[in-house]
């Protein structure tokens, strides 16, 4: 690993850390907290998203899975009494399990087609979720408890979040942990092998199957841990806001998570996570706008898009002169 | 010898349309056999039920005993069993180099949990890999442009690519899909030399579809002739020369001129 590389890397996690909670302790914008710590667990749910991209697919469903996430957290702990802590995993696993049912078939679909079905599964799960008894109907699931301790052999590792003087900062702490140790995992992904055969997948599926590449499997792979992402985001949506309701995550969630794909830039790892800071962030920031909000949102959006059409991080690309 | 391959009756058919009706043909080890045919003769077909991309509605192939029709092209590909593709397939953007590591999946001795956590046999499959990526490189005279992405290539350059490709898998037989389409003479002679190397330094049985009747006629062992989806002949470059339903079958066409 270069020395800029390392560098770089602790830049960043001083910044998410440190810096971040020091400047909003003296700027006394406690509200930036709850921004920031959605901005964290957004990127989660659009890394997953990003994945999909990888393997040449294009995702507007991950809204059903941080949906179907957040339910599977908030059941396993308002009925069955499960530790938050435990429901974050569960939540992440039911997902992807659910997720190779759903794309075994839909996955041999591309292009335009597969993202038609995968829209369609948001709003497939908001009805299943006003449908069940489990999940109760539009009223959805409130009261939700905080998270509790988790202690190892006696040993707590993190206290109970109803005792500390700021939640608020120790939401935002686990969010970002999480959305770091996510982008570790999908940095890992792209850099090993099983990335190189996404990236062999996007751009030539039949080759890729002619040279040996189950793709069918590979696929569903890919989807699962996608799916994986996105139902770890909605699992933590439900701690910070200890509520879920069938309209938690729509359609419109679902367009979002791949608008902060393709703004951060679809060959860039860190480009959802960009991305999700930059159109979230930049969402509240233009709220001083008001009745304009909307339309200085979108015009700078297609602005975007017309002047990086491959991201926000190609500009690195451009000056360091490399691909 | 015992045949390597064996092409038994294999049909298509695609609802009222036949592609192909009962081909039958063996393929000796270490052979370079051709199918030749006029357009739109089934011969692409056959290639696409070798290969597992197209399974065949009645026959099978079978290759070193075990049947392979009706695998899909993984397993085929698996069994040592490759295809290289009629327009030049490569991986656009990624590098020479990168487009013939990657193939080399088939050698994997490592997980892809394990490439993930990065294990020894992960870090050591890696290494061979780039060690036998760059003596395919080396043997298909590619080190100059190791490092170039692949979508500036030119075309020759695509299709000795899309050859490393199909070494990376390291395969007994190789399906060259129309290997001189679109090349002038002199890079048709190279490639018919090479194509004799596949066989003479690397043993592999080479099977190939081709238009260019002085280049079929120069490299190849043997030929089978498809017309309208039947096998209308068998036999070395002289017979087929020969062979009155070839001539026939060929008369009139743009490729008339067989064998000059």
């Amino acid at each position: 690993m270069s020395m800029s590389r390392i560098l770089g890397i602790g830049t960043f996690l001083l910044a998410v850390f440190v810096l971040v909670p020091v400047i909003i302790g003296l700027s006394g914008r406690w509200d930036f907290y709850y921004t920031l710590t959605s901005v964290a667990l957004l990127s989660v749910a659009a890394a997953g998203v990003w994945l999909t991209f990888y393997i040449g697919r294009i995702n507007i469903g991950q809204g059903a899975y941080a949906l179907m996430g957040g339910y599977v957290s908030a059941v396993l702990m308002t009925q069955y009494g499960v530790s938050f802590w435990l429901t974050l995993p569960l939540a992440g696993i039911f997902c992807a399990l659910v997720s190779v049912g759903i794309g075994l078939p839909i996955l041999r679909l591309r292009g335009v087609y597969f993202a038609m079905v995968t829209l369609v599964l948001t709003e497939v799960a908001r009805l299943t979720a006003l449908a069940l008894p489990i999940t109760n109907g539009a009223k959805g699931i409130t009261s939700i408890p905080l998270p509790g301790e988790l202690s190892i052999f006696g040993l707590t590792i993190i206290p109970d979040f109803a005792t500390l003087e700021n939640p608020k900062l120790a939401f935002y702490l686990m969010a970002a942990l999480l959305m770091v140790l996510t982008y570790l995992v999908l940095w890992r992904i792209v850099n090993s092998r099983l990335g190189h055969l996404c990236r062999s997948l996007q751009q030539n599926e039949e080759l890729s199957a002619s040279i040996g590449v189950n793709t069918a499997m590979l696929r569903v792979l890919a989807y699962a841990i996608s799916s994986f992402f996105g139902g770890l985001a909605g699992a933590i949506f439900v701690a910070i806001s200890q509520s879920i309701y069938p309209s938690s995550f729509v359609v419109q969630d679902s367009v979002n998570f791949m608008l902060y794909c393709f703004l951060g830039g679809l060959g860039y790892v860190f480009g959802p996570m960009l991305g999700t800071l930059l159109l979230y962030f930049g969402w509240d920031l233009l709220s001083i706008a008001r009745e304009y909000q909307l339309l200085i949102y979108s015009g700078a959006l297609i602005a975007l898009m017309l002047v990086l059409p491959n991201g926000v991080l190609s500009l690195l690309d451009k000056k360091e002169g490399r691909k | 010898m015992t045949p390597i391959l064996q092409v038994k009756g294999v049909t298509k058919r695609y609802g009222g349309l036949t592609a192909n009706n009962d081909i039958s043909f063996d393929v000796a080890p270490q052979e370079i056999l051709s199918v030749i045919g006029p357009n739109g003769a089934g011969k692409s077909t056959l290639f696409k039920q070798i290969a597992g991309f197209v399974t065949p509605t009645t026959g099978e192939v079978i290759y070193k005993g075990t049947k392979i029709s009706g695998l899909p092209p993984h397993k085929v590909a698996r069994l040592g069993v490759v295809r290289t593709f009629q327009e030049t397939t490569i991986f656009k953007s990624m590098t020479v180099r990168e487009n013939v590591i990657v193939s080399h999946h088939l050698r994997s001795k490592a997980s892809l949990l394990g490439f993930f956590l990065g294990t020894g046999q992960a870090k050591a499959d890696e290494a061979e890999f780039g060690k036998s990526a760059d003596d395919i490189i080396d043997f298909l005279g590619l080190q100059a442009i190791r490092n170039e992405t692949a979508s500036n290539l030119p075309q020759g350059h695509l299709r000795a690519l899309g050859m490393a490709i199909g070494l990376a898998t390291h395969p007994e037989i190789i399906l060259l899909d129309e290997p001189f389409a679109g090349m002038n003479h002199d890079e048709t002679m190279r490639m018919v030399a090479m194509v004799r190397r596949l066989r003479d330094e690397r043993g592999l049985t080479v099977l190939l579809v081709e238009h260019d009747m002085p280049a079929v006629m120069k490299i190849s062992d043997r030929i089978v002739c498809i017309n309208f989806g039947e096998k209308i002949a068998e036999g070395t470059p002289a017979e087929i020369q020969a062979n009155p339903r070839v001539i026939e079958a060929y008369l009139g066409s743009e490729d008339a001129a067989i064998g000059m």
